[in-house]
């Protein structure tokens, strides 16, 4: 039985003004389907409902601005369904480009800061280690959780700007300290280190992992090396899009599993399974579903790409140009190109003729022109999900690959570690 | 032939009847599911090309994209949804998208959750009728 406090009932009962008691109204009846005995304070919330897909997500923005709907709790905003600057070099109608720009006009009336990233924790609005958040946007829900330690349930669309404006979540789920245990044990065995250092390990096991969890929280043990925030990025983006994953371990590397022990709250697993190099180059090839070596654009970003990731791309391109046949798009946020321009690290990249596309992405915006069939990208979700949305084909490589690829026209990648694994 | 009796629980009560749609496999409705066809268009999914549109889904439990809860918003508005969702637990996104559709449009979809052995025994193309009290009837 649901235990309201004052304020709940009092939001429930409009005295709050009408958009807090819908959001109450909604969060109470979730609150039933989650089982919760209570609902609980939050401090900070990222909204992923911001992506406009037809009329039903612009009239409930709206609906919501129209009733004055106020954040409660600093709020950061996902990608849109519009680059507001550059949607006209691509294929975006100006109708969907008008209703975008609206349904994100009425999520910054709502108070939220104007972020328009998927890589929220890569900005000022990241979390701390324990903090109670409630954040959509899948792997920015599993990056939150399992690599900063901050605690959200995995919050859909719509139901994160509820929790926004009353600033209550259930209280039940990954905001509990016994729930997040992990339940199931994945044991590398004798994955080689250079192939656990390669570019695209990450992606590939958070890939395979996904496919493996089911619904359970994974711990994966046997990771030999400390790996960039961008290749745990690239794993939480992988393990949510293969899988349902919130929040998982990798033991020695996340800050809730110091030790296995620690990673299970001394409990068994319910489930343990092994990971082999085999299993590994299987999950790699399934990213790519291309073959040949036609190539039209070579796309990167996604999550969103960060001032590491600029910094990398940079020597790699410098004094270099692409085949005038392959485009070259990276996706990513306002904040990130200007850190990247002031860096001095964006000037070679565009010169290498690279596009950037800011605030939303190709699966996000109907951008891409039909004449771009064949894609390469070194994100496993990018590469998961732009066959079914966008009816390509595409590569999966790493980024030195993309690079070379770009340049030669074709796709050309360096399988020599993934064959011989 | 008498109706063999599956029982269920509500997690957003309501009443549907249509064809079963049975997957084992997880479902992202964002990259997975088109609004405007009431298709699944998933390309790692054993039932793509299939239309779920008014048919009782049943699929173990949602994964991947937060946006799932908005696509299927998109669908009831459409009306390309599935009349009802199966589910093997209390699957918040598909609740979600059923309440937010009822509170925008007065119009929402049954969510039944089935015991494992219970989901394990339905089969795709038996005619469903799904009950308020979460009971299901298979003609």
């Amino acid at each position: 039985m649901l235990q309201l406090s004052d304020r709940d009932r009092a939001m429930l009962n409009g005295d709050h003004g009408p958009a807090p008691q819908l959001a109450m109204s909604i969060l109470v009846r979730m609150a039933d389907v989650y089982g919760a005995g209570e609902l609980m304070d939050i401090s900070q919330a990222h909204i992923d409902s911001t992506m406009y897909l037809g009329d039903a997500t612009l009239e409930f923005a709206e609906r919501l601005a129209s009733l004055g709907a106020r954040v409660a709790v600093p709020t950061s905003l996902n990608v849109s369904g519009v680059d507001e600057c550059g949607w006209k070099d691509w294929a975006v109608s100006p109708e969907w480009a008008a209703k975008a720009a609206r349904q994100m006009l009425a999520y910054e009336k709502m108070g939220a800061v104007p972020t328009w990233t998927c890589a929220p924790y890569q900005t000022q609005m990241r979390p701390s280690f324990g903090q109670q958040i409630a954040w959509g946007e899948s792997n920015a829900i599993a990056f939150a959780n399992s690599v900063i330690g901050a605690r959200t349930e995995r919050y859909p669309d719509l139901l994160d700007i509820c929790c926004a404006i009353t600033a209550r979540v259930p209280a039940v789920g990954l905001h509990v300290t016994e729930n997040r245990a992990g339940q199931m044990l994945l044991r590398l065995i004798d994955v080689p280190l250079a192939l656990q250092q390669d570019d695209q390990f990450f992606a590939v096991l958070g890939h395979l992992v996904g496919k493996l969890a089911g619904d359970l929280i994974p711990v994966i043990d046997g990771v030999a090396v400390q790996p960039a925030e961008d290749h745990l990025k690239a794993f939480a983006a992988a393990v949510a899009s293969s899988g349902r994953v919130a929040l998982f371990h990798i033991v020695g590397v996340t800050p809730e599993a110091p030790t296995l022990d620690a990673a299970f709250q001394r409990r068994a697993p319910q489930q343990t399974l092994d990971i082999t190099a085999t299993d590994l180059r299987g999950a790699r090839s399934e990213l790519t579903t291309a073959d040949g070596r036609e190539l039209d654009m070579v796309i990167l970003g996604s999550p969103h790409f960060s001032l590491a990731e600029f910094r990398n791309l940079a020597p790699l391109v410098a004094g270099q140009h692409t085949d005038p046949r392959v485009r070259f798009l990276i996706t990513s946020s306002r904040l990130m190109k200007e850190m990247a321009a002031e860096a001095g690290v964006l000037a070679p990249i565009v010169e290498f003729g690279a596009q950037i596309t800011l605030d939303t992405c190709i699966l996000a915006s109907p951008m891409l022109p039909p004449e771009i069939k064949t894609l390469m990208t070194n994100s496993a979700k990018y590469a998961y999900y732009a066959p079914s949305l966008l009816n390509t084909r595409v590569t999966f490589g790493s980024l030195a690959d993309c690079v070379r690829s770009a340049i030669e026209g074709r796709v050309v990648r360096d399988d020599s570690l993934w064959q011989t694994a | 032939m008498a109706d063999r009796l599956i029982a269920g629980r509500p997690v957003v009560e309501g009443e549907a009847e249509g064809e079963a749609l049975v997957t084992h496999e997880a479902l992202s409705f964002w990259g997975g599911y088109d609004f405007q066809t009431g298709e699944i268009i998933d390309k790692h999914h054993p039932l793509v090309g299939v239309r779920a549109a008014g048919r009782i889904l049943a699929v173990p439990f949602s994964k991947g994209s937060s946006t799932t809860t908005a696509v299927l918003l998109e669908a009831v508005r459409a009306g390309t949804a599935p009349a009802a969702i199966l589910t093997t637990g209390a699957d918040s996104f598909f609740a979600l998208a059923s309440i937010v559709a009822d509170v925008m449009y007065g119009k929402s979809f049954p969510v039944i959750a089935l015991e494992p052995d219970a989901f394990a025994s339905l089969q795709s193309g038996r005619r469903l009728i799904v009950e308020r009290s979460g009971l299901i009837r298979e003609r």
